[in-house]
């Protein structure tokens, strides 16, 4: 299915949008595929630690990313749907990466080349792969892609977390909300119930008589006693949790109808959020190097452990213990980009070290972390020391937690898109 | 595991002689991975020999003569509602004791040394790669930390990547901090104090472990950086522990 390479000339100069990504630089070529968490980093860290030395192209069909962290905040009222964009312009202008707008559709392994939606191929001496993820089918029984703009899950960044938001805002008075989480693992592991906790915070505000539903499948998660504790200050009587017990796990939803059927009880709702089972984006099944729902990588590494020029990052990747977050697909970045360079241009490649930390903001400045560190071992990345907010600290510090999340925020998106 | 496609920091790269290569590669293989707990296998064997008549784990457990032990890390001591535990297990952990790795560790070597009056009729498990053993097999029954990023390590944290040079005799100096405090105006020109990072990244407040680590990987010329490795060049090893000592506990 690659093209050959006098097919693929010719078909540069006719639909080619960024033409600088064929010129014949001679140099190591580097092509990340995906302008995410993982992805815009270590184009990023290609780019400004080679100085020069790599040709990275970075493929993205958005012109802006929009980050699922901070979009629970969004919902919350606590940001602007705005301050959630990012553009590339800088990794383009200041960094030399070429970006290209457009869809990996195809992977050739043996010929090393990408091929894109436009019909360009692209050859690469190392690829990158960090696509996010891709919902189960029929995970939860009656929703497909389809019925996205009916029940939204807003669990990739952009169109659907407004779609949410306008959703809860058109809510009538005293209506129920419905959540349907996802059973592990899943991106973001603290993300459903810090949403259930901004949701609530909005209603509070707007809407004060009405219900929160979070049907879950899981009999427990992250920061559960924080949430909870949270949960019965600031939104008693508001949020029902119903667990693998009462029927969580046994879940239909019909769209047509705004109905979820607990436990073979249909119930109607106003607003249903479905966050439906995950698995790594398409192109890595397509690339071949999944197992199962993910991709296996060497924890010292990121190298995939099907192909030996590629890498696999973040949500995508079956690693071991690190949680599937952006700040996780950050870390491990630096990690590869470290790795790349010394196969492509001989520098020191240093021992991987990973970390991890995800905020949740419950309540107006009531925020809470966890986090841990990370080291390779022969078989995963392990976890080799934790810490997570206790429940009953005092209302300074938790302050204090909140507005570092927003430094965290600013240094993230500045240490991915310059 | 399939060999990567580069092995980290050649020996030949470093462009120093044979004497040099044994302790180089010894720290490499120290550094390159953490240790797991231990071997899971022979865990489950001394589960079933040590364990078994009193406790449960796995799908189906149960509490029987002990409580079962899924989800024990990270567990509160004496916190299995309806279990019935000896008074000094409900009072520690009424005191807020979770079962973390190190103090699994020292209960299973030594019940009584952490709970007085522990219903717990062991006399212990004194050898230590046994224990991490049984400690791998049980740490599979409790949160994944993929999951609940929270939950206890499932792996031993490495030395920090020490470098050729550096010993645990060099990381356990004390260094000075006054005299630590004399040699900074040399870092000064260049660190601002008040930990500002525009350009010059900031060495205020870094921890000294690190501080040394760093000072070391410069001197050896593992980290690159010309200035820095002809700044910790000339530093001895005490002169570094100072600065370190006292980088790491300044006020602005
Ligand atoms: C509600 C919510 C809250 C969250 N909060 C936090 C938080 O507070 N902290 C935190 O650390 N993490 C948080 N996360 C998780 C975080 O968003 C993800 O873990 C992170 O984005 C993963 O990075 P990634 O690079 O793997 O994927 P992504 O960031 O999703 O990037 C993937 C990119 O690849 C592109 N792509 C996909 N397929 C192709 C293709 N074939 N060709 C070209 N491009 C392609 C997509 O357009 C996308 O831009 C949250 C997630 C959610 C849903």
């Amino acid at each position: 299915m690659a093209l050959s390479r006098r097919i693929f000339l010719s078909t540069l100069t006719a639909t080619l949008a960024a033409p600088m990504v064929m010129a014949q630089t001679g140099k190591p070529r580097v092509v990340v595929v995906g302008g995410g968490a993982g992805g815009a980093t270590i184009a990023r860290y290609l780019a400004k630690d080679s100085k020069g030395a790599l040709d990275v192209v970075l493929i993205e069909p958005a012109r802006t990313y929009y980050t699922c962290f901070f979009s629970n905040l969004y919902l919350g009222g606590f940001q602007t749907y705005e301050s959630l964009g990012h553009s590339y312009g800088k990794l383009a202008t200041e960094y030399g990466i070429n970006v290209v707008q457009d869809y990996a559709v195809g992977v050739d392994r043996d010929a090393k080349s990408v091929t894109l939606a436009s019909g360009t191929t692209l050859s690469y001496d190392r690829l990158v792969l960090s696509p996010g993820i891709d919902f189960v089918e029929n995970a939860v029984p009656g929703w497909s892609t389809a019925a996205q703009h009916i029940m939204p899950h807003a669990y990739k960044g952009g169109s659907q977390t407004q779609l949410l938001q306008a959703q809860m805002a058109a809510m009538p008075q005293g209506g129920t909300f419905a959540m349907v989480a996802p059973p592990n693992p899943y991106r973001c592991p603290p993300g459903p119930y810090e949403r259930i906790s901004m949701v609530a915070h909005h209603f509070k505000t707007n809407n004060p008589t009405a219900k929160i539903l979070l049907i879950d499948p899981k009999e427990t998660y992250s920061k559960q006693a924080l949430f909870e504790e949270g949960w019965n200050i600031h939104y008693p009587g508001m949020i029902t949790r119903i667990g693998p017990d009462m029927g969580g796990g046994v879940i239909e939803v019909r769209p047509d109808t705004m109905e979820i059927v607990v436990d073979g009880e249909a119930e109607k709702v106003d607003v249903c959020n479905v966050i439906p089972a995950q698995r790594a984006g398409n192109i890595a099944a397509i690339a071949g190097v999944t197992d199962g729902n993910w991709a296996p990588v060497h924890p010292d590494s990121m190298l995939s452990k099907a192909d030996e020029n590629i890498y696999v990052l973040g949500d995508a990747t079956n690693q071991g213990d690190m949680p599937k977050s952006g700040f996780s697909a950050n870390s491990q970045a630096k990690v590869a980009a470290n790795h790349i360079r010394g196969a492509l241009t001989g520098s020191t490649v240093f021992p991987a070290k990973y970390s991890n930390t995800c905020w949740s903001l419950i309540a107006p400045d009531d925020g809470v972390k966890v986090g841990a560190s990370y080291e390779p071992t022969a078989e995963k990345i392990a976890s080799v020391e934790s810490f997570v907010s206790q429940t009953g600290e005092d209302a300074a510090l938790r302050k204090a937690t909140y507005e570092e999340s927003l430094g965290w925020y600013a240094g993230i998106t500045t240490d991915m898109f310059g | 595991m399939p060999s990567s496609p580069i092995s980290p920091r050649s020996p030949n790269s470093m462009g120093r002689g044979v004497k040099f290569l044994l302790p180089l590669l010894a720290a490499l293989s120290t550094s390159a991975a953490a240790e797991t707990l231990g071997d899971t296998e022979s865990g489950a064997k001394i589960f079933a020999r040590d364990c078994a008549q009193c406790h449960m784990v796995g799908p189906d457990a149960q509490n029987r003569i002990g409580p079962n032990l899924n989800s024990v890390y990270g567990r509160r001591a004496g916190g299995i509602d309806g279990f019935q535990y000896s008074k000094s297990m409900i009072r520690m952990g009424a005191d807020g004791m979770d079962w973390t790795l190190e103090r699994l560790d020292a209960y299973i070597e030594n019940p009584r040394a952490l709970v007085s009056d522990t219903r717990m009729s062991y006399r212990g498990l004194k050898d230590p790669t046994q224990r991490h053993d049984l400690m791998a097999y049980l740490r599979n029954y409790s949160d994944s930390p993929q999951n609940i990023p929270e939950a206890e390590p499932t792996a031993l944290r490495t030395a920090p990547d020490l470098g050729p040079a550096l010993s645990p005799e060099i990381l356990a100096l004390q260094g000075d901090p006054e005299y630590g405090a004399y040699l900074s105006a040399e870092c000064t020109t260049c660190h601002l104090r008040d930990g500002s990072a525009a350009g010059i990244p900031s060495i205020t407040n870094w921890p000294a472990d690190d501080f040394v680590a760093a000072m070391h990987a410069y001197k050896s010329k593992l980290r690159p950086h010309a200035v820095m490795q002809m700044m910790a060049g000339r530093l001895s090893n005490e002169e570094i522990a100072a600065l370190a000592a006292y980088y790491a506990i300044i006020q602005n």
